[in-house]
């Protein structure tokens, strides 16, 4: 039987039946492109622009230009080019809204399994400190840690993400009970398996799909949330060309210069909506309820 | 002296209900002599499941003992239980969800293997899966397929291969065939007989298919509420069925011939609750001949001829009351 391995028949796993109804939703893969060169971009940005020379030099005698052919989104108060600074602004939200849906996801994986799996008391406890933690409302919440920690990037991200560990929790606490009850949870155990290879090989892999819908749409509402901080002044400081924080000094001029207010806005949207589109594609795609 | 392999004395399994306790499994005792067939019957609910599950403590009995080998089963450690599981195994009611639709079948069948460090050898790993593989009669070419990609016979057969991988004594058959079409359930249950005889398994086979069980078990146990009511040869249990319950259940079974015309027995009302059940006999709701005394006293399983077991004190003299 040496040659077992050469009958390899063509796998089709779950994840291409997934992949190939995600094809056919066209908002979905307008989304995905969005984001993926978004991501391009951000990871990119350092190469293309110098930081100081370029995104926060100041220009006086260029300043509050109108888009035009060679300042594509005009120049702020400060005379700096706003198209070089949205570009750029990109690698911001997008590193905390994804690391923030890292933090909030890894912790969520660990009370949520723990609360679904083993019930009970310790599902009672985990579940009722959520309830709390998850009565704050997140901005308050960010608010509250940025002001003990201190305003900056990672402060942020941990704001963020410790903002994100109810819902996410409650999320894969519900994924866990459908498949802990399964009956493959239960072969599992009559075979003599330890109850961390069952949730590490058997829960988590068959509970990933609402997990990896919440976590692409938890990455867009983490963007929001942190450049609404931002635009409140407790996120990423000045000059670093966060979106939230361009808007925020655009908001003096809004009425004379509205474009400088209008470009990272779009920016906003434009990346939370991709990242929505794409969210909804894939619970569709994963939902075998959807199944055509 | 028979060969004794599987002991269950009072076994018990309730569960804590906002209701109260409910009695899935109440004092259920029974004996299984080696590469026999016990086929447990019984409408949904009555703790059919349940006792097959306890048995194996994928539910951890609420009382009794299950001697396995003289060895009590529901005292062992973590540890020693995880040595047991390699001698009593499982195949499991619905082979469309008994199997992680993550892994292929070659990494579930090898899983029992690795898990218990059977074999370390990759090499003889895969020896192996190829030997049981065909054992259960899987084409080799399905080795890297997903059970999604199968039909419920095959799949099965993988519930099977992997309750036979680490070369068990007994299994617990859970309605191994009641989630299959007609034609594959023969086939299925041909290879369960099949195995039986090669390897010497024991087998509890659960299943609420009477004409299934009638071929397939030595002996039948009928459970209602928890509790087994008659136990027998299946010969015996099918030519001379005692209990009033019984008698309804055996009438229900369709005979495949126009002429005759059948005579069934229709149980009127619903099973009782099984939650706090008074001391009483709990078909008594429904028994056409329940008298006074059965409401009071819950009747004792006992032996009225050899082998033949019957909780019904009044089974010689059973006159219909209005």
């Amino acid at each position: 039987m040496a040659d077992i391995k050469n009958k390899k028949i063509k796998r089709r796993s779950q994840w291409d039946e997934i992949w190939r109804r995600l094809r056919k939703n066209t908002g979905a893969m307008i989304g995905m492109a969005i984001v993926f060169v978004m991501v391009a971009v951000a990871c990119s940005v350092d190469l293309i622009y110098d930081y100081d020379t370029e995104i926060i030099a100041q220009d006086i005698p260029n300043r509050y230009l109108e888009p035009c052919a060679e300042y594509w989104f005009g120049t702020d108060a400060l005379g700096r080019d706003v198209f070089k600074r949205v570009v750029y602004g990109a690698k911001y939200s997008l590193l905390i809204g994804f690391m923030a849906t890292v933090v909030s996801t890894a912790i969520a994986l660990v009370l949520g399994s723990a609360a679904g799996y083993f019930g009970g008391k310790v599902d009672n406890l985990i579940m009722r400190f959520c309830d709390i933690w998850g009565a704050v409302p997140g901005l308050m919440l960010g608010m509250i840690i940025v002001s003990l920690l201190g305003p900056s990037i990672w402060n942020l991200i941990i704001a963020m993400g410790l903002g994100g560990i109810s819902g996410k929790s409650r999320t894969v606490r519900a994924a866990v009970l459908t498949v802990r009850n399964s009956e493959y949870v239960e072969s599992a155990r009559s075979i003599g398996m330890p109850e961390w290879k069952i949730i590490l090989k058997y829960i988590l892999p068959n509970c990933m799909s609402p997990i990896i819908v919440a976590v692409t749409l938890g990455v867009a509402a983490d963007i929001i949330s942190a450049s609404s901080l931002s635009f409140l002044g407790l996120g990423v400081q000045a000059p670093a060309p966060e979106w939230g924080a361009m808007l925020t000094s655009a908001r003096e001029n809004l009425r004379y210069y509205p474009y400088l207010a209008i470009f990272p806005g779009l920016a906003i949207m434009v990346t939370v909506l991709a990242l929505n589109m794409f969210g909804d594609g894939l619970r569709d795609a994963m939902d075998p309820k959807l199944r055509r | 002296m028979a060969d004794i392999i599987l002991q269950v004395e009072n076994l018990k399994k309730y569960f804590k209900t906002p209701k109260g306790m409910l009695h899935a499994v109440d004092d259920v005792s029974f004996t299984i002599e080696r590469g026999k067939t016990l086929g447990v019957v019984g409408e949904s609910g009555c703790g059919k499941s349940t006792t097959g599950r306890a048995i194996l403590r994928l539910l951890e009995p609420t009382g009794g003992k299950v001697l396995f080998d003289g060895v009590d089963v529901a005292q062992l450690d973590t540890k020693g239980m995880r040595k047991m599981r390699r001698n009593m195994q499982i195949v499991f009611q619905d082979p469309f969800s008994s199997l992680n639709p993550r892994m292929t079948v070659s990494q579930l069948i090898a899983e029992p293997i690795i898990q218990n460090k059977i074999l370390t050898n990759k090499e003889d790993i895969e020896k192996r899966v190829a030997e049981l593989m065909e054992t259960v009669g899987l084409a080799d070419r399905l080795v890297n397929t997903f059970p999604h990609e199968l039909d419920g016979g095959r799949r099965q057969r993988i519930g099977i291969a992997r309750a036979l991988a680490m070369n068990p004594k007994f299994i617990v058959c859970d309605e191994p065939v009641s989630a299959l079409d007609v034609s594959i359930q023969a086939q299925i249950l041909n290879l369960l007989k099949k195995l039986q005889r090669e390897l010497g398994l024991t087998y509890i086979f659960i299943t609420h298919d009477l004409s299934v069980v009638n071929h397939f078990s030595d002996d039948i146990a009928v459970m209602y509420l928890g509790q087994i009511i008659e136990k027998a040869p299946t010969e015996e249990l099918f030519a001379h069925p005692l209990h009033p319950y019984t008698q309804a259940l055996l009438s229900a079974i369709p005979i495949p011939d126009v002429d005759i015309k059948e005579e069934r027995i229709l149980l009127k009302g619903e099973i009782s609750s099984p939650i706090n059940p008074p001391d009483a006999c709990r078909f008594a709701k429904r028994c056409i001949y329940a008298c006074e005394e059965c409401r009071k006293k819950a009747p004792e399983l006992t032996e009225v001829s050899p082998g033949h077991f019957v909780a019904c004190p009044y089974y010689d003299k059973l006159v219909q009351q209005d």
